[in-house]
């Protein structure tokens, strides 16, 4: 088994038995839930936010694990092995964010089918929604990887993580939460920030974790 | 069958500081080197320069790519069993036989009792023989060990000493940093911050 693969399955593994899908999901459910408890029961105006409210939710989900992508294996000397290995950081990097998609984005796909019930959506919002997702959450996953390498080895990492990963996302929000009026165009410019995500993530990942070898 | 390692002047700095200046030396198959001084002076350092994951400040580092590390951490998942952790490192070091590498690495390191064992029951000193095994299984012609001795009780050290000796014997090189007694026959001893 090449390396990256093995190490791909390895995280995809952790992920499930160590709980992370689940808290993540249920993490999502709950802050959808959130909001008609706090808007009202107002069935018309639940489905005129929904869709936003699934993408606020799935952002916020998206932290959830991300103080566990890197910095216990930076700390348990993982890192250090691959290198060892002659693996590049960078490709490292990638490999977990293969492994941290995989992790995320279909189980909140399915989760979102959930939260569209909850909230009332039609069936052509909800497609719209999956179809923003499907091809946000690469980007979403990406960035997360990227957070965990740079806030790795931080005290209170979770809160930092926080503070560096929002802003960063708020573009794929935007697109995301727009392709459901917006139209085709939203869904190009969402495919492009969430490309761009995945392109420079393994990248300002690796070197973050080189920069935590030293 | 193997090259030796070479260190070619090599200069380490850390947080603007330098630990040591222009090293030279060389261990040939079948040698070893034990790296000894004083907390603080670098030793840890010099395996991290020798495993390739820090940069020295000037020289090079020559020698088989394929290296083992054992640092401070073990670097094996602390929620599966001993046996597989060992196998996740082993099936990538080299494709033949990982399951019959780690077995016999087990044994060498008398941990066959713990093999089903999640790795983080294991106490300290039997985690550093796991971490010892996973660089035993590795079948790579150079180790590094860091403080290999360090939460290993005599018998364990006795174990260690056997495990290099056995390595050296079949062409293999071990470069030691340890500031605990370990016998080495015939090894270079590097010293640190001796001079300074």
């Amino acid at each position: 088994m090449t390396p990256l693969l093995a190490l791909i399955t390895r995280d995809l593994r952790r992920a499930w038995a160590g709980g992370s899908v689940t808290y993540t999901l249920a993490f999502f459910l709950l802050v959808t839930i959130l909001f008609p408890f706090a808007i009202g029961p107002d069935a018309a105006l639940l489905a005129r936010v929904g869709g936003g409210v699934i993408w606020a939710a799935a952002l916020l989900a998206a932290l959830m694990p991300v103080e566990r992508l890197i910095g216990p294996d930076a700390e348990s000397g993982v890192l250090d092995q691959f290198a060892v290995r002659g693996l590049s950081m960078a490709s490292v990097a990638a490999a977990k964010i293969v492994a941290h998609w995989l992790a995320f984005g279909p189980p909140l796909m399915l989760a979102a089918v959930i939260a569209a019930g909850l909230l009332d959506l039609s069936g052509a919002t909800l497609l719209k929604v999956e179809i923003g997702l499907l091809i946000g959450t690469p980007g979403l996953a990406a960035l997360a990887v990227a957070t965990s390498a740079l806030v790795s080895g931080l005290r209170g990492a979770g809160a930092v993580a926080g503070l560096v990963m929002l802003p960063l996302a708020v573009p794929l929000l935007i697109f995301g939460a727009g392709s459901i009026d917006g139209g085709f165009g939203a869904v190009k410019l969402l495919a492009a920030v969430s490309l761009l995500l995945l392109a420079g993530a393994p990248f300002v990942a690796g070197a973050a974790m080189k920069a935590g070898m030293d | 069958m193997t090259e030796r390692l070479a260190f070619h002047a090599v200069t380490c700095a850390r947080g603007g500081r330098t630990l040591f200046e222009a090293l030279s030396f060389a261990i040939e198959p079948g040698g070893a080197a034990v790296v000894t001084g004083p907390n603080g002076v670098g030793k840890s350092s010099l395996i991290r320069v020798a495993a390739g994951l820090l940069a020295p400040a000037s020289g090079s580092v020559e020698g088989p790519a394929a290296r083992a590390l054992m640092a401070e951490a073990s670097a094996l998942d602390s929620d599966k069993r001993l046996r597989d952790a060992l196998r996740f490192w082993a099936a990538l070091d080299e494709s033949d036989d990982p399951h019959g590498r780690v077995a016999r690495a087990i044994a060498a390191t008398q941990l066959s009792p713990l093999a089903e064992v999640p790795v983080r029951l294991l106490s300290t000193g039997q985690r550093r023989r796991a971490a010892l095994a996973r660089v035993v299984a590795s079948g790579a012609p150079v180790w590094l060990l860091d403080e290999p001795a360090n939460g290993l009780d005599d018998a364990s050290v006795g174990t260690l000493e056997t495990l290099i000796a056995d390595h050296r014997a079949a062409g293999g090189i071990a470069l030691i940093a340890t500031h605990l007694p370990i016998d080495v026959p015939g090894a270079q001893a590097i010293m640190l911050g001796g001079a300074a």
